[in-house]
């Protein structure tokens, strides 16, 4: 990466300015690490497809309307109950007569606020959780850290069920039923990540220098952490995604009739042998949203390796 | 490690037994383990504990009815000590649940492990099955992966890995029902046997394929592998897809030692090196992720089994989830979170007491 710029036919102009190897401000260092991370990951086919599926996930989560109509998904035609596909029902009806390609467009909604409420929630416990431990060590780091393998050695779905049950069904308490038990991994890689830069030189320059823990821990540990935490969390999403949706199957999410990717499989499954898309259709979104979750994140791991 | 020699006939001892020194540090770690154990244990029922506390169902008004007199009320109140503190209230069921006292189930009125005891076969069979199934596909594609980085056969099966880890257990299972089952006629239905084969065999493992087996019932056994073919397919399937992925790179860390390298230039076959050598050295690894998978295959039976109508101990789960059998539903949760943690134990003892590597280290 040295001396770019000095090569014939190097980049000019403003790809230039973001390859540049000695960038004159730090914006552009960070920017061009960004814009070289971007150019890592246009090279993978895979990454690529699993990002465009992520962004059309919140495209079409963001401007739903434009992309079906919001009464088709709510307003029960028991005339028009169990159509097959159509023009003008692509993946046909459901049993109670809504359009199903409304619904899973209006279900992408779901989906994609269950996996931001939970990246909100998660991300910052596993910070509060990793950080600490890993820069005071000593007892606070074995108090934090036995009560993540705590909560690591628990069954996830099973303890996310328990938790639905007896907070009540319903989109929020799936949150935190899921949440409770996916911070420890954050809690685990922010203390690595720690350790990893707790005694660089440029963090004891900060300390001598008269800066606080908790401004060393939010200026300098986690800007560095925050990389693997987003690849990590990329890779989580579709974890996050299945048990969102399985919890919804199993009648534990988002209740009806708001559109839930996971509940309209459930409700299809007794028309199944005949009506094979009232089940099968929202399952494929799940899969494809999945899908590019980990594609993604697949991507954006290898990336970090190479450099790494 | 084991390189010497070992191209013109192998020898019979590959690793040294453990030294006392080893066997006294692995001890030591064994009761930190059990330590640490012990504290996931209570941290479990501290929160099964919970939730069946903020639960928003009146226990007792559950047990009496709303139509009981006061006096009822209150005498069951103290009987089941919802007055007492919480601490207190928390040991009563924190000695309960170490006597194996799960409550007693509300839709079949038996203790709740009797029940479990009945139904977890039937998941174990399941399980079973499926991790073979993954184990034998997911380590040799696992293995093809990692010998051709890069190439066409790491990527698909990358791909076909990738394509496991994204899909939806349930929508999976019911596709396949729709396709093999509903539109080929390949396998039987949901259920675990026909209705005709149903009490022949007596139970002796209570799974009904060994069952059979030993009682020389072929036709009933053949009826139960019918049902069991697909979903211990696609069970198999998903945790192939995290075994082959695992295997991968575990190898892909062999591989890049010199061992491997010194093999090679004396001139050992390539499929000595790898098969024998290489993948020698990965097993221990690998028997923690083929735990863990099992551990994943018990959670997600939840699933697996409301789709299949499969009676083991997720849809006795389910049914007691939406009957509002709080005790059944705890008691699940407990009898998995513990396969969960010992399963995690085993993987963290028999590490180091394989792997001198990993003795070292500590």
């Amino acid at each position: 990466m040295s001396a770019t710029n000095l090569r014939i036919g190097a980049p000019t102009g403003w790809r230039g300015w973001l390859l540049d190897s000695a960038p004159a401000s730090r914006n552009q260092a960070r920017l061009g690490r960004w814009y070289r991370a971007w150019l890592g990951l246009r090279r993978n086919g895979l990454a690529m497809t699993g990002l465009v599926i992520v962004l059309a996930l919140v495209f079409v989560a963001l401007f739903a309307p434009l992309f079906a109509n919001h009464a088709a998904a709510y307003t029960q035609t028991l005339t028009d109950r169990l159509q097959p596909m159509s023009w003008a029902h692509p993946f046909g009806t459901d049993e109670l007569g809504r359009d199903i390609y409304a619904r899973v467009v209006f279900g992408s909604r779901t989906t994609l606020t269950i996996v931001a409420l939970v990246s909100l929630i998660v991300v910052p416990v596993g910070l509060a959780m990793g950080l600490p431990a890993g820069y005071f060590g000593g007892w606070i780091d074995a108090v934090l850290m036995r009560l993540t393998d705590i909560f690591l050695a628990f069954p996830r779905l099973v303890l996310a069920l328990a938790f639905a049950a007896a907070l009540g069904p319903g989109i929020e308490n799936a949150v935190i039923a899921i949440s409770l038990t996916a911070w420890p991994p954050y809690a685990r890689l922010a203390r690595a990540e720690t350790l990893t830069w707790r005694h660089a030189e440029f963090i004891e320059a900060a300390e001598l220098q008269g800066a606080s823990h908790l401004r060393i821990l939010f200026t300098q540990i986690v800007p560095l952490s925050m990389p693997s935490v987003i690849i990590r969390l990329t890779l989580d999403m579709a974890g996050i995604i299945l048990t969102a949706a399985g919890l919804g199957f199993l009648g534990l999410g988002a209740q009806p009739p708001s559109p839930e990717w996971g509940a309209m499989v459930s409700s299809g499954r007794q028309y199944l042998l005949d009506q094979w898309w009232v089940a099968t259709i929202p399952g494929l979104a799940i899969f494809v949203v999945s899908l590019g979750f980990n594609l993604l994140g697949d991507g954006l791991r290898d990336l970090s390796d190479s450099r790494g | 490690m084991s390189a010497s020699g070992a191209a013109a006939r192998p020898s019979p001892v590959r690793r040294p037994f453990p030294t006392a020194a080893g066997v006294a540090s692995a001890l030591r770690r064994i009761a930190r383990l059990l330590g640490s154990v012990a504290l996931t244990f209570l941290g479990l029922t501290l929160v099964t504990f919970f939730i069946g506390r903020v639960i928003p169902i009146d226990p007792v008004l559950a047990i009496v009815g709303d139509k009981a007199s006061k006096a009822t009320y209150d005498k069951v109140a103290e009987q089941i000590g919802i007055n007492l503190p919480l601490p207190v209230q928390y040991w009563r069921y924190l000695m309960r649940v170490l006597h194996g006292d799960f409550g007693t189930s509300i839709i079949t009125a038996h203790p709740v492990l009797q029940d479990m005891a009945h139904v977890f076969p039937a998941t174990m069979e399941l399980a079973v099955v499926a991790l073979l199934v993954g184990t034998l596909l997911g380590v040799p594609l696992g293995v093809l992966a990692a010998t051709n980085r890069g190439r066409w056969p790491d990527q698909a099966i990358r791909f076909g890995s990738l394509l496991g880890y994204s899909m939806p257990v349930f929508w999976l299972g019911l596709v396949g029902l729709l396709l093999f089952y509903a539109r080929l006629g390949w396998v039987d239905g949901p259920g675990r046997i026909d209705v005709s084969f149903d009490d022949i065999v007596t139970p002796i493992t209570g799974m009904i394929t060994i069952d059979s087996l030993i009682a020389g019932e072929y036709d009933v056994f053949w009826n139960a592998l019918g049902h069991l073919i697909l979903p211990a397919s696609i069970l198999g399937y998903l945790s192939m897809a995290y075994i082959a992925r695992m295997t991968r790179s575990f190898m892909l860390g062999q591989l890049r030692q010199e061992y491997v390298l010194a093999t090679r230039a004396k001139g050992m076959p390539p499929f000595r090196v790898v098969w024998v050598h290489a993948l020698g050295n990965i097993w221990v690894p690998l028997i923690t992720v083929i735990a863990l998978t099992f551990g994943s295959l018990l959670e997600g039976a939840v699933l697996t089994e409301t789709v299949f109508a499969w009676p083991g101990l997720g849809l006795y789960m389910k049914n007691s989830l939406f009957n509002a059998d709080l005790n059944a539903v705890l008691g699940g949760t407990l009898v998995i979170g513990v396969v969960y943690i010992f399963l995690n134990m085993l993987s963290d003892v028999i590490y180091p007491l394989v792997d001198p590597r990993a003795r070292e280290r500590r």
